[in-house]
C-alpha cells in the first residue's frame, strides 16, 4: 500500500546568504533529512521540543513553505508541483489547524464570513449550499449556529479552537494537520477538543498529522509516532512499540521527564547540558553532547535512521540494540 | 518591581478581557475633553468654510481701494479689509476652504498611495520591499519643505501644484508606519489562514490586512492634516502656492506681511484662523490616537499603584498578628475582586490557608480560578485600577501584611518572601546582564557592596547550577535558553534568604526535560534551605514532584484542601476528580479522556450556590442554593460540596 502523505529527504533552512555588504547570516538548519510516510486513516505523531523543527515541518506538509530540498508525495504527486499547477486542489485535500486559535481568526471578521471563505474559494458553493454547510460545520464542531455572526474576540480559547477546526473541516479535506492545537488550552478544554479530533476523524475519515510536545496528549491520539531532535527524526515507531519500550535514548529521556499525576519519581534520568546551536549543530549524532550512552563513535559519525526490526521501526542509534539502557545510573 | 507589576496587570488583564465589552470608539472619544475640544472647532469651522457660498459675504476678490485697510469692526466689513480693500471676513472664510480642501485632499493623496506603497512592500518583501522602501528612502532624505520647494520649482507655482508637492512629501510618512504593521500582521496565522482558505493575494491584502492597518493609516492621517496645512499655508506664503487673487490663509498671511507694522490685523487674523484650525484638528487627531492606539486598549498606559488598594475595614484590623502560630504564613478569607465600571469580578473570593516552614504547598486550577491572583495579593502586587483587596488578613512574621504600609511590603518583596514568573523573558531585565540584577536585589536588601553582591550572585547562580557561573553572570538575557532564565530566576528568588517562594507556572513555558530539571532543583533547594514554596500550577502532575499538601481552585475559591497522597489516591470534590481525569495520562494510552462539558462561569456572574454545580454531574437543586460552606473532612482534609457521599470518595 503506498503512502497517502510522504517525505522523501526533506530539507529546510532558514538564513544563509549574505547581505548586500554585511557579514554573512547563520545558516540553520530546521529540518534535515526527514523521511517519512502517512496512510490514510492513520494518525502520524511528531513530537519533540521547542526549536525541533516539528512545526516547520508541518508548514511544508501544507504547502505554506517549500522545502529547500528533498520531496513531499501527495497521492503520489509531487506537492511542489501540484501547489504550482492546481493550489486550490491542493488547498481542499491538506488543511492545516493552527496553534493559538485566537490569532489564527482574523479580529475583524466574523465567524460566517471566515467559515464561508474555503466554501467560496476552494469548493464554488453557490449562497444557499454555503448557507447549508455552514450548518453542518457548526453542528460537527458543538458550536451554536447563532454564533455565525459573532466576531472572534467574544469566544473562549476552546470555542475559537472549535472555529478554527471547522474552518479546516470546511474545505472537507482528507489530511489536516494540526499543529499543537491543543497547547494553548486550559486542561479541561483540552480534552473535549481532543475528542472532538477523535470523533471528526472517525465521521469523515480523516487523516491527521498531529504536532505535540505533550507526549500524553500524542499517547492518547496517534498510531504512529516520529520523535524529533535538532531537525532530525531520531525514532519512529508505532504508538505501542514507541511508549512502552522506547529505543532511542533522546526517547528515553524524554518519556522519563514527563510528570505523571500521581506518581514521584525519585530517579529519573534526566537530560544533561543544553540544547546545542543548531547554526553549528555537533558533527556526529547531535544527541551526543548530552547522550548518557554517547561513545567516542557517536561524536565522530551520525548513526542513520535504519529499520530496528521488520515492523517498520526505525531508530537513528548505534546502542538501540542495547536492552539495558534503562538504567539511569549509566551516566557519567 | 516594575516587572511584577507587568506581569500582574497582563493577568488581570486577561482575566477581565473576554468578559467585558469595550466602549464603542465615539464613547472613548467623548470621554476625553480636549478632544472633544478639537471635535467642536473642526466642525464649527469645516461648516463655515462649506457653506461660505451660502453666507451673505462680499465678493473676496472684488477690490476697492478707496476702502482700503479699514480696521476690524468698521461699517461693512466686521474684520476689516486689506490693502486692495478687499473684505478680510470674506477672505479668511474662502481662504479657509481652500487651505482645508488642499490639506484634506493632500492628505488623501499621501495617505493612498503611501499606504499602497507601504502595504505592498510589507506583504510581498524581499526585493519589492527593499525596492520600494529605498525608494521611500531617498525622497526622506532631503529636508522636507527644500523638497517641496524643489517639486514646486519643476511644476510651476500654483495651488494644485503646491498640493501635489505636499501629497509625495507626506507619503513616506504612511509607507514607513504602514509597512511596519503590515509586517507584523502577515506573521499572524490568520494570513496563512486566508491563504490556506483559497484567498488570493489580492483578496489578502484587502479583506485580511488593510482592516487591520486601517487604524494606523487614520491615526496618521489625522495627525497629517495638521501639518499639511501649515505647509500649504507655508508654500502660499512664499507665493508658490495660491495665486493673486485667489485667496488661501498662507497667500493671506505673505500679503499681510508688508503691512505688518501700520495694519498688523491684515496679517493677523488669517494666522489666527490657521492656528486655531490647526490646534483643532491636532486635538483631535491626538484624541483618536489615543483611542485607536492598541498599546492602550490594554490599559497598559494607566500607570498601577505601588501597593493594591485594601479596603478601610481590611486595614483596621491592624498590622500586628498576636496569635502564635506554628505556619510561617496564614491567610485568612482573602478576597481580591477587580471592579471595572459596574462589574465587580471576585476574581479571589475568601480563600484561607496556612503554610508551613519548608512545605511546599500547590495551587491547581484553569485560568481564571484565581490561583495568581491569590499569590499576587499577599505582598499587594495585583494592580490598582481595577484591583482592590475588599477582605482578608495575610499573616507573615507577626504582622498582618494587607494593613502593612509600604515600605514594609517593600521590604519583604523580594527579600523574606520572593516571586517566580512563568516566563522570565518578560522579568528580567533585557538591557542588564543577568549577574547584575541578581546582584542589584541583594544590594537592596543587604546593602552589600557592589562587588560583593556580584560576588554573592555567582554563588547563588552555582547554586542553581548554571555551568560557568562566573561567565554566564555577564551575559544578557536574551542570550541564556528557557531553562537557563529560569534558573536566574530562581537564584534571583533565592537571594535574600526568603522563608517563602511562590512561584507562578514557573516551568509552564518549559520544555518538559527542562521542566524536569527545574522542579528537581527547586525540591532540592527547598530542603537544603528550608524554605516553604507556595508552587502554582495547572499540572496535577507537577504537583506529585514537588508538593506536600495541594489546594484546588476553582471561580475564586478553593473547593479541595488535601494533602497530595489523599488528593490522589482519594479526592473529594466532582471538579478535582473530573479535572483529574479529563487529562490524558502517560502509559494509559486507550483512556477515554473525560471532558468536563461547559466552561468555567464568568466571575461577575456567579451562580447562586455551588460554582461548578453547572457543569457537575451530580448536582441537585441544593447545590445552587444558598452559601456552601468548605466542609473539614478528617484531619487535614477539606471540600466544598454537599454531595461529597455520592462523589465515590
Amino acid at each position: 500500500m503506498s503512502a497517502l502523505l510522504e517525505c522523501k529527504n526533506l530539507y529546510q533552512a532558514f538564513g544563509g546568504g549574505r547581505k548586500l555588504l554585511g557579514p554573512a547570516k547563520p545558516k540553520i538548519q530546521a529540518v534535515s533529512d526527514v523521511n517519512l510516510q502517512i496512510q490514510r486513516g492513520q494518525t502520524l505523531g511528531i513530537v519533540g521540543e521547542s526549536g525541533c523543527g516539528k512545526s516547520t515541518l508541518a508548514r511544508m506538509l501544507v504547502g505554506l513553505d517549500l522545502p529547500s530540498s528533498g520531496d513531499i508525495y501527495f497521492q503520489g504527486k509531487d506537492l511542489v508541483e501540484v501547489k504550482r499547477d492546481n493550489p486550490r486542489w491542493l488547498r481542499q485535500q491538506i488543511q492545516f489547524v493552527f496553534q493559538d486559535p485566537l490569532s489564527s481568526l482574523n479580529p475583524r471578521k466574523t465567524i460566517r464570513q471566515i467559515l464561508e471563505a474555503p466554501l467560496r474559494h476552494l469548493l464554488n458553493k453557490s449562497p444557499t449550499e454555503r448557507q447549508d454547510r455552514l450548518q453542518e460545520l457548526m453542528q460537527a464542531v458543538n458550536l451554536r449556529p447563532e454564533f455565525l455572526d459573532r466576531y472572534p474576540h467574544e469566544f473562549s480559547g476552546g470555542q475559537s479552537q472549535r472555529i478554527g477546526i471547522a474552518r479546516a473541516l470546511a474545505a472537507e479535506p482528507d489530511v489536516m494537520i494540526l499543529d499543537e492545537p491543543v497547547s494553548a488550552l486550559d486542561v479541561s478544554v483540552q480534552a473535549q477538543i481532543l475528542n472532538l479530533l477523535r470523533d471528526l476523524k472517525q465521521q469523515f475519515n480523516l487523516t491527521y498529522v498531529f504536532i505535540s510536545h505533550d507526549l500524553a496528549v500524542v499517547e492518547n491520539l496517534c498510531d504512529t509516532v516520529a520523535v524529533m531532535y535538532l531537525g532530525r527524526v531520531v525514532e519512529s515507531a508505532s504508538r505501542e512499540q514507541l511508549f512502552n519500550d522506547p529505543k532511542h535514548p533522546y526517547t528515553r529521556i524524554l518519556l522519563s521527564s514527563v510528570p505523571v499525576a500521581g506518581q514521584k519519581k525519585t530517579a529519573s534520568v534526566s537530560l544533561q547540558g543544553e540544547l546545542p546551536n543548531p547554526a553549528a549543530p555537533p558533527p556526529g549524532c547531535a544527541f551526543a553532547p548530552r547522550c548518557y550512552r554517547a561513545e567516542a563513535k557517536c561524536r565522530e559519525s551520525r548513526p542513520p535512521l535504519e529499520h530496528f526490526d521488520d515492523t517498520g521501526r526505525k531508530v537513528a542509534c548505534y546502542f538501540a540494540e542495547d536492552s539495558d539502557l534503562h538504567d539511569g545510573d549509566t551516566q557519567s | 518591581m516594575s516587572a511584577n507589576a507587568n506581569t500582574s496587570a497582563n493577568a488581570a488583564a486577561s482575566m477581565v478581557k473576554p468578559m467585558s465589552s469595550r466602549p464603542g470608539l465615539w464613547a472613548r472619544l467623548r470621554r476625553n475633553h480636549l478632544a472633544v475640544f478639537g471635535i467642536v472647532i473642526v466642525v464649527l469651522v469645516s461648516l463655515t468654510a462649506l457653506c461660505a457660498p451660502l453666507l451673505p459675504l462680499p465678493d473676496p476678490d472684488a477690490t476697492a481701494l478707496s476702502d482700503r485697510l479699514q480696521k476690524p469692526f468698521s461699517e461693512n466689513h466686521l474684520l476689516g479689509t486689506d490693502h486692495l480693500g478687499r473684505d478680510i471676513l470674506s477672505r479668511v472664510v474662502w481662504g479657509t476652504r481652500v487651505s482645508l480642501a488642499v490639506g484634506v485632499v493632500a492628505t488623501l493623496i499621501a495617505a493612498i498611495t503611501g499606504s499602497l506603497i507601504g502595504i505592498v512592500a510589507g506583504f510581498y518583501g524581499r526585493w519589492l520591499d527593499n525596492l520600494l522602501m529605498r525608494s521611500i528612502d531617498m525622497v526622506m532624505a532631503f529636508p522636507y519643505m527644500l523638497l517641496a520647494l524643489a517639486i514646486v520649482a519643476v511644476l510651476g507655482p500654483g495651488l494644485m501644484n503646491a498640493l501635489f508637492a505636499i501629497a509625495i512629501v507626506n507619503i513616506p510618512f504612511f509607507a514607513r508606519s504602514v509597512r511596519g504593521v503590515t509586517l507584523g500582521l502577515v506573521r499572524q496565522e490568520y494570513v496563512d489562514a486566508a491563504r490556506l482558505s483559497g484567498l488570493t493575494d489580492v483578496r489578502i491584502l484587502g479583506g485580511e490586512i488593510l482592516p487591520n492597518v486601517m487604524p494606523v493609516i487614520i491615526i496618521t492621517m489625522s495627525t497629517t492634516v495638521g501639518w499639511m496645512i501649515l505647509e500649504t499655508a507655508g508654500l502660499s506664503f512664499l507665493g508658490l502656492g495660491a495665486q493673486p487673487p485667489q485667496a488661501d490663509l498662507g497667500s493671506m498671511l505673505g500679503e499681510g506681511r508688508k503691512l505688518v507694522i501700520t495694519a498688523p490685523h491684515v496679517a493677523t487674523i488669517p494666522g489666527l484662523v490657521i492656528l486655531i484650525l490647526v490646534v483643532g484638528i491636532n486635538l483631535l487627531g491626538d484624541g483618536l490616537r489615543d483611542v485607536l492606539d492598541p498599546r492602550l486598549k490594554s490599559g497598559a498606559l494607566v500607570r498601577p499603584a505601588a501597593a493594591t488598594e485594601v479596603d478601610q475595614a481590611v486595614r483596621s484590623a491592624g498590622v500586628e498578628d498576636s496569635v502564635e502560630r506554628d505556619a510561617v504564613l496564614s491567610v485568612s478569607n482573602l478576597k481580591t475582586h477587580f471592579i471595572t465600571g459596574q462589574d465587580v469580578y471576585k476574581a479571589v473570593d475568601g480563600v484561607s490557608f496556612d503554610v508551613r516552614p519548608g512545605e511546599c504547598l500547590g495551587i491547581v486550577g484553569e485560568s481564571g480560578c484565581g490561583k495568581s491572583v491569590t499569590a499576587l495579593s499577599l505582598l499587594g502586587l495585583v494592580p490598582t485600577p481595577p484591583g482592590r483587596i475588599v477582605s482578608g488578613r495575610v499573616d507573615f512574621e507577626a504582622q498582618n501584611l494587607l494593613a502593612a504600609p509600604l515600605e514594609t511590603l517593600r521590604a519583604i518583596r523580594g527579600g523574606k518572601m520572593a516571586y517566580v514568573f512563568q516566563d522570565p523573558l518578560t522579568t528580567l531585565n533585557p538591557l542588564f546582564p543577568v549577574g547584575e540584577q541578581i546582584a542589584e536585589s541583594i544590594r537592596e536588601h543587604q546593602g552589600l557592596s557592589g562587588k560583593q553582591a556580584l560576588q554573592r550572585a555567582v554563588t547563588l547562580m552555582e547554586q542553581v547550577q548554571i555551568p560557568n557561573a562566573k561567565d554566564r553572570a555577564h551575559a544578557y538575557p536574551h542570550e541564556l535558553s528557557g531553562g537557563m532564565r529560569q534558573r536566574i530566576g530562581i537564584a534571583m528568588a533565592l537571594a535574600n534568604d526568603p522563608q517563602i517562594i511562590i512561584a507562578d507556572e514557573p516551568t509552564t513555558a518549559l520544555d518538559v526535560t527542562v521542566q524536569a530539571e527545574i522542579l528537581k532543583l527547586l525540591d532540592t533547594l527547598r530542603k537544603e534551605k528550608n524554605v516553604a514554596v507556595i508552587f502554582i500550577t495547572h499540572d496535577f502532575g507537577v504537583v506529585s514532584e514537588l508538593c506536600d499538601r495541594v489546594l484546588v481552585m476553582y471561580a475564586g475559591r478553593v473547593v479541595e484542601a488535601a494533602s497530595t497522597e489523599d488528593i490522589f489516591s482519594r479526592p473529594l470534590h466532582p471538579y478535582t476528580q473530573q479535572l483529574m481525569a479529563c487529562v490524558p495520562r502517560l502509559g494509559q494510552a486507550d483512556k477515554v479522556v473525560a471532558a468536563i462539558p461547559g466552561i468555567p462561569p464568568a466571575v461577575n456572574d456567579l451562580p447562586q450556590g455551588c460554582a461548578f454545580a453547572d457543569r457537575c454531574e451530580l448536582a441537585q437543586d441544593a447545590c445552587r442554593q444558598g452559601e456552601i460552606a468548605l466542609e473539614r473532612f478528617g484531619e487535614n482534609r477539606a471540600a466544598r460540596c454537599i454531595r461529597i457521599d455520592e462523589a465515590g470518595a
